[in-house]
C-alpha cells in the first residue's frame, strides 16, 4: 500500500484535529479499509486511528435505548448487547472472530458497505447516529453505497438503538466473501415494523416499505406472502441475479418474522 | 490390532513439530543478505499490442536497481512446454512461444509486461506504477467455441488459428462408436461444463534467485513440487545454465495441488535478474497476484453420450470436449485433456467402445494446467454424471446400473478400449462397503424427515478409477512427454546404522518424512526414528521427477525400496563375512542378521560400522561403504478406485445445498500410514466439494477475471463441509510395484464432484423438480434458478 | 519511520516501522518470527492470526503502530520453554490436523482463542468459529477433531474408527 502518516489520538478532539490534515482518513478497526489500501484503491496521507480513544468504547442501556460507542468492536457488542439480542446476534455473525475483535460499529456505519450487516440493523431499528457535532436520524444517514451524511472530518461517536419489542436478522451469506448476499433486519416496535435490507441493492441498505406496511398490520410471515420484492436496482453479479436477490429478500423477511 | 510402527501404522508426523511451533522453513521465510525485491507490472487488459513502454521515471526513483522488459530477455528462451500432443491427423500441436516477459503483445490479464527490481517490495511496486505502458487493446478471445470460428481474433498471430490441437482417441474406434450409438437401444446425452478452478495452495508462490560471481553458481529457491524438473526446464531451455551450475531448492512448501509443478516465468526472472543486478532477487506473490499468475485448472466444455443395449449394458461412449489452454501452454497443459483424460473414459465399466475428441483452445486467459486429479476428475465427472442420468432415464437404481456394468473382480488384469490395462481392482467390494457405510437402506426415512422440515434430501453416488503413479517413461514418451517419469532414491546408511534417504519425491504436505521411514523401518527392522528423509534440493538428491499424479509412494517409494534392497543385499554380504557364513544363509529381521538355522547373529549397527570401518571386511569382494541409489521406472500406472456417496439437503426456497454426509470407500492397495491416507482423502474430497459447490473461476467477455480474490472465489470453509466417513479396507494391491501401493493423493478430488452433483439432482427429482443437470458450482443461485425453471 | 514497542511472547521488543507496516510484516521481517504466515490480502485466510492483548486478530489487517504497547502472542510462543507442545499443538499432531503446515499457525492461534471463550465447543461451534481460517489440505475434518480432543472431549483415535 501507499505510505501514510499514522496518528493515534487519545481523545475525540485530538482525532478531529488530526483529521483536518489533507487527505486524512479515520481508521476504526480497518477490517475493510486495510484490504482496500493493500489494493492501492485508497491512499490517505494521514491515517487517524480511533482505536486508542476510550470514550468511544462501550455498550450501555437506559430508558429502552441501547447506546454503543462507535469504537466498540463487533465482539464486544456480541457479548454485551444482551439488552438487544437481535443486535448482539447480528454483531456475532459479522465476518469471523478475528475480524470481530478489530472491526467496530462506527467503522462499519461510516463505510456503509452495501453488503455490511450493521447498516441493516441501524436502519431496521430506526437508530440515531451520534457524531462529534450532531445527531443524525438513520433515515437521513445512508445516502447510497459507501456514501453517508457524514461531513468531511466528522466522526461517529456513538449509535443509539431504540430497543424494539421483537427483532431478528437473517443473513444469507455470499459464498466467497461471507458478507451478506442478502441480509434482512426486521424490528417490531409500538410504532410499527421496519424491514431493512442489505446486500441486495446497488444503492446500499434500504427499507422494504410494502413489507413494513403489511407486517405492521399483521406481524406474521403470511402477511407478506402476496408481496414480492422488486428486482429493479438490485445487484446482479457472479453470486446471484437481481431476481434471485429479490426472492431472497422475501424468504429472509419471512424467516426473520418467524424467528423474531 | 493396528500396527504401531512400520508399514500400516498410523505413525504421527514428525514434520508437524516444526510446523506447529512456527519453525517451518517456507520459501518466503528465507532472506538472503543483500536481497532485492521484484514487482511485476502485469497487464490489466486481456489482449492488446504494446506500443510503448516508458520506464524512465521508474528507473530514476531512489532505491530502484533496474527495470526489465522483454528486450532484456531477447537472448534467452521461452518458457517451455513439457508435453507435445499429436493431433488426430498426425500433426504436432500448435505451440506458441511463451516469453518470460510479454513480447509485443499482452495475452491475458496478469501477463507480466515489465519487472522492477528495487531495495524493498513497496519501492518496487511504487516504481512499477510509474512505468507508462501504452497498449492498443484488441478484442479478447474468451469463449472457446467462439475462438474456433472463422475470422475469430487470434491469440497468437503466428499460429494458424486458436486451435492448439484436435485430438481423437481411439481414432480407429470412431466409426464403430458412431455406429454403436446410432443403433443403440438407448442413448443418454449430457452437455456439461467442468468449471475452471484456481488451485489456491495456502502458501502463495515465492521465488528467490541468487548468483555468485565468484563461482558462477546460481541458486533458485522456489515453491516447487519438483525442483529437478525446474532445474532442467529453466536451465536447459530458458536461461542456458548447465545443471552443475544451477541449484534449485524447494524447502517447506505450503501445498501444491498441481499448480506448483510448472515452471513459471517468475522463477526464470529472479534467476536471470540475480546475475544482472548481482544481488539476490526475491519475489513473493500476493494472493491477488496468484489468481492471475498461477496456472488455473479444469475448464472443459463437454458433450457426452452413453449407449446402452436393451438389457442396460453399456455398449459405447462418445465424448466431445473443448479444453481451455489459456494464452500460453503451461508445462504439462496439453497432456491433461488428452492422455490424463481420454484414457480414463472406460471408468469402472466394461464399455467396449470409447471415443473421445478433444479440441484444445487458446484464449486470452491465464494458462490452464494440471490441478489435483488433472484430466481424471473431468473424465470421472462426465462419465458418472451420464451414467446417473441413464439410470434415471431407464428407471433403474443408480448403484445397480453401475454394478451391472462393472468390470468383475475375476476380469483383472483388464484391457480397456482406451489403451490402459487395469492390473487389479474390486469395484463391487467398494460399492458394497459404501452402501453399508452410508446406510443406503434407510435413506428413504431420512428423505421423509427432511421433507417434514421443508427440505429436499438426496443421495449421490459416484465411482471412480484413476490412473496414477505416473508413469512408465517409455509409454509417456510415445504419448508426447518430453520428460521421463521415473523416480530416484539414494539410501545412505551411516556408520552407526542410521539412514538418510535422499528422494526425488517432494513433500508439500503429504508427510513423506514420516511415511518413507516407515517403509525402511519395516524392511530392516530398525526404529523409524533412525531414518530421515532428504528432499527438495537438487544439490543433495539424485535427479528426480517430483511429486504429482499420486506418484510419491508408488514411484518414489518403489525407488526407495529398490535402493534399500541393494543396501540390504550388500549388508548381507558383510554380515556373512562377519559371521563366517554363506551369504545365502543370511536373514535380516528386527535389525539383526542371523545365519539361518543357527543362533549366530550380528546387529544392523555392527554391519554398518564394518562397512565404514572395514578392518574385518571382504575388501577383495565388495567396496567399503553402504549407500545405494536406484531409479525406478514403473511398468504401468496404478489404478486406485472407489465408491463415493454424498448425502445432501437442498433448501428449495434459497437453493442452498447443505452437505450432510460424505462416504468414501477407497481401494488404494497397500496402505503405509492409514492416518495420512485418510487425511489425503479428506483434503481431496474437500477440494472436490469445493469444485462442485463453491469454487468458480470466471471471466467476463472482455477477459477480466471476475473471481480474482477470496472475496469472489469461494474457498471451502469448515462450516461448508461435513465430517467425512472414509474407509480403505478394500485393498487389491498393485501387482507391479514392490509395495503394492496405488497412491491416494488425488482420489478424493476425482470422485467427489459427481457424487455431490448426483446427490443434488437426486434431491431435486425426489422433491418434484426433475432438473437434468446444473453446471458446477452448484451455488445457491444456480440451484434456485434450476428449481424456478421447473415451476 | 517511527519506533514501535510491544511485548511479543513475553519479550519486550521494538523496531522502526513505516505507517503502512502491518503487524504481520513487523513480526516476520523485523523480529524474524516467520511462523506467522500471510496467505491472502483480503483478510480472509487467517494464516496470520495472532493474539493481541489476548484477542485473536489478523496480523495482516492491523498496523504495527496500532500494536504499540500491546501484548502479542504468536505461534512461536505457544510451546513450553523446553519445547513441549501445548495441548492444542499436541492434539493437532495426534489427530493429523495439519498437512502442509502453512495455515497451521493461524489455526492453532484461533483454536486457542476459541477454547478460551468456549472450553467445550461442539463440532458445529468449532466449524463456525473457524470461519476466518482457510485450510486447503485437510478438509478441516482432523482440525475439528484435534480441537475437540484438545478441549478434553472424547474423540476416536485417528484412523481407527
Amino acid at each position: 500500500m501507499y505510505n501514510f502518516e499514522f496518528v493515534k489520538p487519545a481523545t475525540v478532539d485530538e482525532a478531529v484535529a488530526a483529521l483536518q490534515a489533507e487527505d486524512a482518513q479515520p481508521l476504526s478497526g480497518g477490517q475493510t479499509l486495510i484490504p482496500t489500501m493493500k489494493q492501492r484503491l485508497n491512499a490517505p496521507s494521514t491515517l487517524v486511528s480511533l482505536i486508542g480513544i476510550d470514550s468511544l468504547k462501550g455498550v450501555s442501556e437506559a430508558g429502552g435505548v441501547l447506546t454503543i460507542g462507535a469504537g466498540t468492536t463487533h465482539a464486544t457488542v456480541a457479548a454485551e448487547a444482551g439488552a438487544y439480542p437481535a443486535l448482539a446476534a447480528l454483531a456475532g455473525g459479522i465476518g469471523d472472530p478475528a475480524v470481530r475483535n478489530r472491526g467496530t460499529i462506527g467503522g462499519s456505519l461510516a463505510n456503509n458497505d452495501p453488503a455490511a450487516c450493521y447498516p441493516a440493523a441501524a436502519l431496521g431499528s430506526g437508530a440515531t447516529v451520534v457524531t462529534n457535532t450532531r445527531e443524525i436520524a438513520i433515515d437521513d444517514y445512508f445516502q447510497g453505497m459507501f456514501t453517508t451524511a457524514l461531513e468531511e472530518g466528522e466522526i461517529i461517536t456513538a449509535v443509539k438503538f431504540p430497543i424494539p419489542e421483537k427483532a431478528n436478522y437473517q443473513k444469507f451469506e455470499q459464498p466467497a466473501s461471507r458478507f451478506a448476499l442478502v441480509g434482512v433486519f426486521v424490528a417490531k416496535t409500538a410504532d410499527g415494523v421496519r424491514v431493512a435490507v442489505t446486500g441486495a441493492s446497488e444503492e446500499g441498505v434500504f427499507r422494504w416499505t410494502e413489507a413494513e406496511a403489511a407486517l405492521s398490520a399483521n406481524f406474521a410471515p403470511g402477511a407478506i406472502e402476496g408481496l414480492s420484492a422488486s428486482a429493479d436496482g438490485l445487484i446482479g453479479d457472479l453470486h446471484g441475479t437481481p431476481a434471485y436477490r429479490a426472492s431472497l429478500i422475501k424468504t429472509l423477511t419471512k424467516r426473520a418474522v418467524t424467528a423474531a | 490390532m493396528p500396527k504401531d510402527h512400520g508399514i500400516g501404522a498410523s505413525s504421527k508426523r514428525r514434520e508437524d513439530v516444526r510446523f506447529l511451533t512456527g519453525e517451518g522453513n517456507y520459501t518466503d521465510d528465507i532472506n538472503i543478505a543483500g536481497q532485492t525485491y521484484v514487482h511485476f507490472l502485469r497487464s490489466d487488459v486481456a489482449h492488446g499490442t504494446i506500443t510503448n513502454i516508458d520506464s524512465s521515471a521508474a528507473e530514476a526513483m531512489d532505491g530502484v536497481l533496474r527495470v526489465f522488459t522483454a528486450k532484456d530477455f531477447e537472448a534467452v528462451g521461452g518458457i517451455p512446454c513439457g508435453w507435445q500432443v499429436t493431433d488426430k491427423f498426425g500433426e504436432p500441436m500448435q505451440e506458441p512461444k511463451h516469453p518470460v516477459l510479454a513480447e509485443g503483445k499482452v495475452r491475458y490479464v496478469g501477463d507480466p509486461i515489465a519487472a522492477v527490481v528495487a531495495e524493498t517490495p513497496e519501492l518496487a511496486r511504487d516504481a512499477a506504477e510509474a512505468i507508462v505502458v501504452d497498449i492498443d487493446e484488441l478484442p479478447a478471445v474468451v469463449d472457446m467455441k467462439a475462438a474456433l470460428t472463422d475470422g475469430a481474433t487470434k491469440v497468437h498471430d503466428d499460429l494458424t488459428s486458436n486451435l492448439c490441437y484436435d485430438w481423437g482417441f481411439v481414432e480407429e474406434n470412431k466409426a464403430a462408436v458412431d455406429d454403436a450409438i446410432a443403433n443403440a437401444a438407448h442413448v443418454t446425452t449430457l452437455e456439461l461444463v467442468n468449471n475452471r478452478l484456481v488451485a489456491n495452495p495456502m502458501e502463495p508462490r515465492v521465488a528467490i534467485g541468487d548468483y555468485s560471481r565468484g563461482t558462477d553458481d546460481y541458486t533458485l529457491y522456489t515453491t516447487s513440487q519438483n525442483p529437478h524438473v525446474i532445474r532442467l526446464l529453466m536451465g536447459a531451455f530458458v536461461l542456458g545454465i548447465p545443471e552443475h551450475k544451477l541449484r534449485v531448492v524447494a524447502p517447506d512448501v505450503g501445498g501444491g495441488f498441481g499448480t506448483k509443478i510448472f515452471h513459471y516465468a517468475e522463477e526464470a526472472f529472479v534467476t536471470f535478474a540475480a546475475k544482472a543486478v548481482n544481488r539476490p532477487v526475491k519475489w513473493t506473490s500476493s494472493r491477488s497476484e496468484a489468481f492471475i499468475s498461477d496456472a488455473h485448472g479444469r475448464d472443459h466444455v463437454t458433450k457426452i453420450e452413453l449407449a446402452l443395449d436393451k438389457d442396460n449394458n453399456f455398449t459405447a461412449l462418445r465424448c466431445e470436449t473443448y479444453a481451455n489452454m489459456g494464452a500460453y501452454l503451461s508445462t504439462f497443459a496439453p497432456s491433461v485433456p488428452t492422455w490424463l483424460h481420454g484414457t480414463l473414459l472406460a471408468g469402472n465399466y466394461t464399455t467396449p467402445l470409447v471415443y473421445t475428441n478433444v479440441k484444445a483452445v487458446f484464449t486470452n486467459t491465464v494458462p490452464v494446467d494440471a490441478y489435483r486429479g488433472a484430466g481424471r476428475p473431468e473424465a470421472t465427472f462426465q462419465l458418472e454424471r451420464v451414467v446417473d442420468k441413464a439410470a434415471r432415464e431407464l428407471g433403474v437404481d443408480p448403484t445397480e446400473l453401475r454394478r451391472q456394468n462393472f468390470i468383475k473382480p475375476d476380469q483383472f488384469p483388464y484391457d480397456t478400449p482406451v489403451a490402459v490395462t487395469y492390473d487389479t481392482g474390486n469395484y463391487h467390494a467398494t460399492l458394497d462397503k459404501a452402501l453399508e457405510m452410508s446406510d443406503y437402506a434407510n435413506f428413504d426415512k431420512r428423505v421423509a424427515e427432511s421433507k417434514s422440515r421443508g427440505k429436499l434430501r438426496g443421495l449421490g453416488v459416484a465411482h471412480f478409477i484413476e490412473a496414477c503413479g505416473i508413469a512408465p517413461s517409455n509409454l509417456v514418451g510415445q504419448l508426447g512427454a518430453r520428460a521421463g517419469l521415473y523416480e530416484s532414491a539414494t539410501v545412505r546408511v551411516n556408520a552407526t546404522g542410521s539412514i538418510s534417504v535422499l528422494t526425488g519425491s517432494h513433500s508439500h504436505g503429504q508427510g513423506h518424512e514420516t511415511t518413507f521411514p516407515q517403509v525402511i523401518a519395516e524392511m530392516i527392522g530398525i526404529d523409524e526414528s533412525q531414518i530421515d528423509i532428504v528432499h527438495g534440493d537438487t544439490s543433495k538428491t539424485p535427479m528426480g521427477m517430483g511429486t504429482y499424479g499420486s506418484r510419491s509412494i508408488a514411484v518414489g517409494g518403489s525407488a526407495m525400496v529398490r535402493a534399500a534392497e541393494k543396501v540390504i543385499n550388500k549388508a548381507k554380504k558383510i554380515a556373512a563375512h562377519l559371521m563366517e557364513a554363506s551369504e545365502a544363509d543370511i536373514e535380516l529381521a528386527d535389525g539383526q542378521f542371523t545365519v539361518a538355522g543357527t543362533d549366530k547373529s550380528v546387529a544392523w549397527g555392527d554391519v554398518t560400522l564394518a562397512a565404514y570401518v572395514p578392518h574385518n571386511y571382504p575388501l577383495e569382494d565388495i567396496e567399503p561403504g553402504l549407500e545405494e541409489t536406484a531409479f525406478y521406472d514403473p511398468s504401468n500406472f496404478t489404478y486406485p478406485s472407489g465408491a463415493y456417496f454424498c448425502e445432501v439437503e437442498v433448501d428449495p426456497e434459497t437453493g442452498e445445498v447443505d452437505v450432510l454426509g460424505f462416504t468414501a470407500a477407497d481401494d488404494f492397495g497397500t496402505v503405509i500410514n492409514p492416518m495420512i491416507v485418510e487425511g489425503q482423502v479428506h483434503g481431496g474430497v474437500a477440494q472436490g466439494i469445493g469444485q462442485a459447490l463453491l469454487e468458480n473461476c470466471s471471466y467476463d467477455d472482455n477477459g477480466q477475471l471476475l473471481s480474482g480474490s477470496y472475496m469472489d472465489y469461494a474457498m471451502p470453509r469448515a462450516s461448508d463441509l461435513p465430517s467425512f466417513d472414509v474407509d480403505h479396507s478394500c485393498q487389491t494391491p498393485c501387482t507391479h510395484n514392490p509395495l503394492g501401493v496405488k497412491g491416494c493423493g488425488e482420489a478424493g478430488a476425482i470422485g467427489s464432484p459427481p457424487a455431490l452433483v448426483n446427490g443434488v439432482i437426486d434431491a431435486l427429482h425426489r422433491g418434484g423438480y426433475p432438473v437434468e443437470h446444473i453446471n458446477m458450482p452448484l451455488s445457491p443461485s444456480r440451484v434456485w434458478e434450476a428449481i424456478q425453471s421447473m415451476k | 519511520m517511527t519506533e514501535v514497542s510491544m511485548v511479543v511472547n513475553g519479550r519486550k521488543v521494538s523496531g522502526n516501522v513505516e505507517g503502512r507496516t502491518l503487524l504481520s510484516a513487523f513480526l516476520r521481517e523485523n523480529l524474524g518470527l516467520t511462523g506467522t504466515h500471510v496467505g491472502c490480502d483480503t483478510s480472509q485466510c487467517g494464516a496470520c492470526v495472532v493474539h493481541v492483548d489476548g484477542a485473536a486478530v489478523k496480523s495482516c489487517t492491523m498496523f504495527a503502530l496500532d500494536a504499540e504497547g500491546a501484548d502479542v502472542a504468536t505461534i512461536e510462543g505457544q510451546a513450553a520453554p523446553d519445547g513441549t507442545l501445548n495441548v492444542i499443538q499436541q492434539a493437532f499432531q495426534d489427530y493429523h490436523g495439519l498437512q502442509c503446515g502453512f495455515c497451521t499457525p493461524g489455526m492453532v492461534m484461533s483454536a486457542a482463542a476459541l477454547l478460551k471463550e468456549n472450553p467445550k465447543p461442539s463440532e458445529a461451534e468449532i466449524r463456525d468459529y473457524l470461519e476466518g481460517n482457510i485450510c486447503r489440505c485437510t478438509g478441516y475434518h482432523n482440525i475439528v477433531r484435534a480441537i475437540m480432543a484438545a478441549s478434553g472431549q472424547d474423540v476416536p483415535a485417528v484412523a481407527a474408527e
